[in-house]
């Protein structure tokens, strides 16, 4: 049961390379914060900083309101579980388990219900005596799992734990993880590039781009006001359609050679942003319209079974639209498809929400 | 599953073994045979005749207390020399696995002395520990030793032994240096996190992970100790003071080529080819088993 706390965190690397630039998180006790972000952002590079593999350049990492910038991996309380999982080759199942709690002194027949209880909720029980070779990917994952449990540390760090199992055993485990997360109450940190993962986990989302914090906030929250274009971005498979907005002299947006967006469109918006599941397909008839519509020629048709993707162009634009189920849509059709105003998003020049 | 050639000529396959067989059979085989053949003669003082007498130099051999305890200086010099040159190098290769700068040049700094031939390094460290010059002997007789390896026999095996070993370190600390290497960084990191420090993480993690490369190289300094560290003797001791450095090898040649008991000698060759093949199949059948691959 612990906060952990980031203040102004910076890391350097030895080559002069600063791969974490100035990153303030707090993460309040039990909750489940999850770094996202693309490859190379410095997710890793921040989870390890926690952990204590990483120096700290600057800044200060706090655990349970304790300063741990000096103190070692082996003293900070954290459970980590590896993007390869790190699980002792020439050990079993079981002492993989009890490794911890015999380093840390705990009393055999302690350890023994602990890893025998922890085992037991992940599963594990019939493998025990197993080494890690003899064990599938997702078992070992279990193991993995159950090392850091069985500890009942401060706190988890995630980094990256479901990215070598397939789809189907990843959406079953991140489940899982939720479910454990919840019930242990215990504080923790999970690193992934899987913005599906990021959603579906997440307490708190925060999004990292090149070293720095581009948004935190709940889930929910940073998916429908992503604070930067980066986020519209990187949040949402398909990802957020953003379109360059032009100011007419009589006080009028357009955007896509043309279009005229009714409605108030703040001053300094230089790009608007549009959720392929928030245009409307096709456009209803024109008592209804929304302040925006688009005639679009659709150039690829994607089914994905419960909906379908239009590919349209439109003025050297081009936007991704979700239609539900199949779609009787061909593509070198025409189509009109709208938006209300409260479904756009507006984005200054740099890339900032408006 | 490898793809199989199958070579369409039936003798090509052979003759291209062929020197390779000639040069195994006639430089191994054929002496080892003739070795096993004279272990069964005895000669006459002169080297005129010699008479075909089943295991009598066998008998007398084993009979010999100067034999038992040449094999008792064995196996003192080999777990010693093995002991110590695996310990050394485990050492040092830790301590240029943390090494972060310059980490080429300790490395390859410490793999010379493999390069320097047998005899040589004997007269280095003969001279290095010699009573009266030696250098380090200086040292050593500064520290309130008695050091005199000329009259002292545990003196002397000290020496070989440290002449041996240091050879040996450099081949050891390579494969120590690549055994490291090949444990995941992670696993170290996942160690610390669950609470082990530095000596617990090495001797539980480390070590058993190692355990391949200290295999392979208990047999390599085990073979080396038993037979290639004749020209260190040699050089260092000539088996003295007494015979307290006389090893099995080193015996062989003596009674051999010394003193042409030539029968006797060859008995004692067979006998150590036997012990040899004898070790390094207990080395596999059990040491191996306690040791984790992957
Ligand atoms: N030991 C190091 N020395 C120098 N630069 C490093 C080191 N480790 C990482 N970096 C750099 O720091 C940056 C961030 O790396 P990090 O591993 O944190 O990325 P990441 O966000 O975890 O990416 P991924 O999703 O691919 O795992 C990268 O540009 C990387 O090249
Ligand atoms: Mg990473």
């Amino acid at each position: 049961m612990a906060t952990v706390d980031l203040n102004d965190v910076r890391k350097v690397y030895a080559g002069g390379f600063e791969a974490v630039k100035g990153v303030s998180i707090a993460i309040p006790d039990k909750a489940l914060c999850v770094l996202v972000g693309p490859s190379g952002c410095g997710k890793s590079t921040l989870l390890r900083m926690i952990a204590g593999l990483e120096t700290i350049s600057s800044g200060t990492i706090s655990i349970d309101g304790k300063v741990v910038n000096n103190i070692g991996p082996t003293d900070r309380d954290i459970a980590m579980v590896f993007q390869n999982y790190a699980l002792y080759p020439h050990m079993s199942v079981y002492d993989n388990m009890a490794y911890g709690l015999r380093n840390r002194g705990t009393p055999k027949p302690e350890i023994d219900s602990r890893v025998r209880a922890t085992a037991k909720t992940l599963e594990l029980d019939q493998l025990l005596d197993r080494k890690p070779r003899q064990l599938s990917g997702g078992q070992r994952q279990r193991v993995a799992m159950g090392r850091a449990i069985v500890r009942n540390p401060k706190v988890f760090l995630f980094d990256e734990p479901l990215s070598n199992l397939d789809a189907k055993l990843r959406g079953q485990m991140r489940v899982e993880i939720k479910n454990l997360q919840r019930n242990l109450g215990v504080t923790s940190v999970y690193v992934t590039h899987d913005q599906l993962e990021a959603m579906t986990l997440a307490d708190m989302l925060v999004v990292m781009n090149a070293g720095v914090i581009e948004q935190i906030g709940a889930p929910m929250d940073v998916y429908e006001k992503p604070a930067s274009t980066f986020v519209a971005a990187f949040i949402g498979a398909p990802p957020m359609n953003l379109m360059a907005l032009t100011h007419g002299a009589d006080g009028t947006a357009t955007v896509a050679g043309g279009a005229k967006i009714a409605g108030h469109v703040p001053e300094q918006a230089a790009i608007l942003g549009l959720r392929p599941e928030d245009a409307i397909v096709p456009a209803p008839d024109a008592t209804q319209k929304g302040a925006l519509s688009l005639p679009v020629a659709v150039e690829a048709v994607e089914p994905v079974g419960m909906e379908s993707f239009l590919h349209c162009a439109i003025a050297g634009e081009r936007i991704v639209v979700r239609v539900p189920g199949r779609s009787m849509v061909q593509p070198g059709d025409r189509l009109e498809i709208a938006a209300g105003l409260d479904r756009l998003h507006f984005f200054d020049k740099d890339g900032r929400r408006v | 599953m490898t793809p199989r050639v199958v070579f369409p000529n039936r003798i090509l396959p052979y003759l291209l073994l062929a020197p390779q067989l000639a040069i195994t059979l006639v430089f191994f085989y054929l002496p080892a045979v003739q070795a096993l053949y004279q272990s069964m003669l005895r000669e006459d003082p002169f080297g005129l005749r010699s008479r075909f007498v089943w295991f009598a130099n066998f008998r007398k051999v084993l009979a010999d207390p100067a034999y038992l305890n040449a094999l008792h200086v064995t196996v003192v010099f080999s777990v010693a020399t093995a002991v110590v040159a695996m310990g050394v190098a485990l050492l040092l290769a830790v301590m240029a696995d943390k090494v972060v700068r310059s980490r080429g040049l300790y490395r390859t700094l410490l793999i010379w002395p493999y390069a320097v031939a047998p005899a040589i390094a004997g007269m280095l460290f003969l001279f290095m520990f010699n009573p009266s010059i030696g250098t380090l002997a200086v040292l050593l007789r500064k520290a309130g030793i008695a050091w005199d390896p000329l009259l002292n026999s545990t003196d002397a095996m000290v020496l070989v032994v440290t002449a041996a070993a240091w050879k040996q370190i450099s081949y050891n600390f390579l494969f120590f240096v690549a055994g490291l290497q090949a444990i995941p960084k992670s696993l170290i990191e996942a160690a610390a996190i669950d609470g082990a420090r530095e000596v617990k993480r090495f001797w539980t993690i480390v070590f058993p992970l190692l355990a391949p490369t200290t295999f392979f190289l208990l047999v390599i300094n085990t073979t080396y100790a038993f037979f290639d560290t004749f020209g260190i003797i040699h050089a260092v001791t000539g088996g003295g003071p007494g015979k307290a450095t006389e090893t099995l090898v080193y015996k062989v040649y003596n009674d051999g080529f010394v003193n042409l008991i030539l029968g006797e000698s060859a008995a004692q060759s067979v006998i150590l080819m036997i012990i040899v093949i004898a070790l390094t199949a207990i080395q596999f059948r059990y040491v191996e088993r306690k040791v984790h691959y992957g």
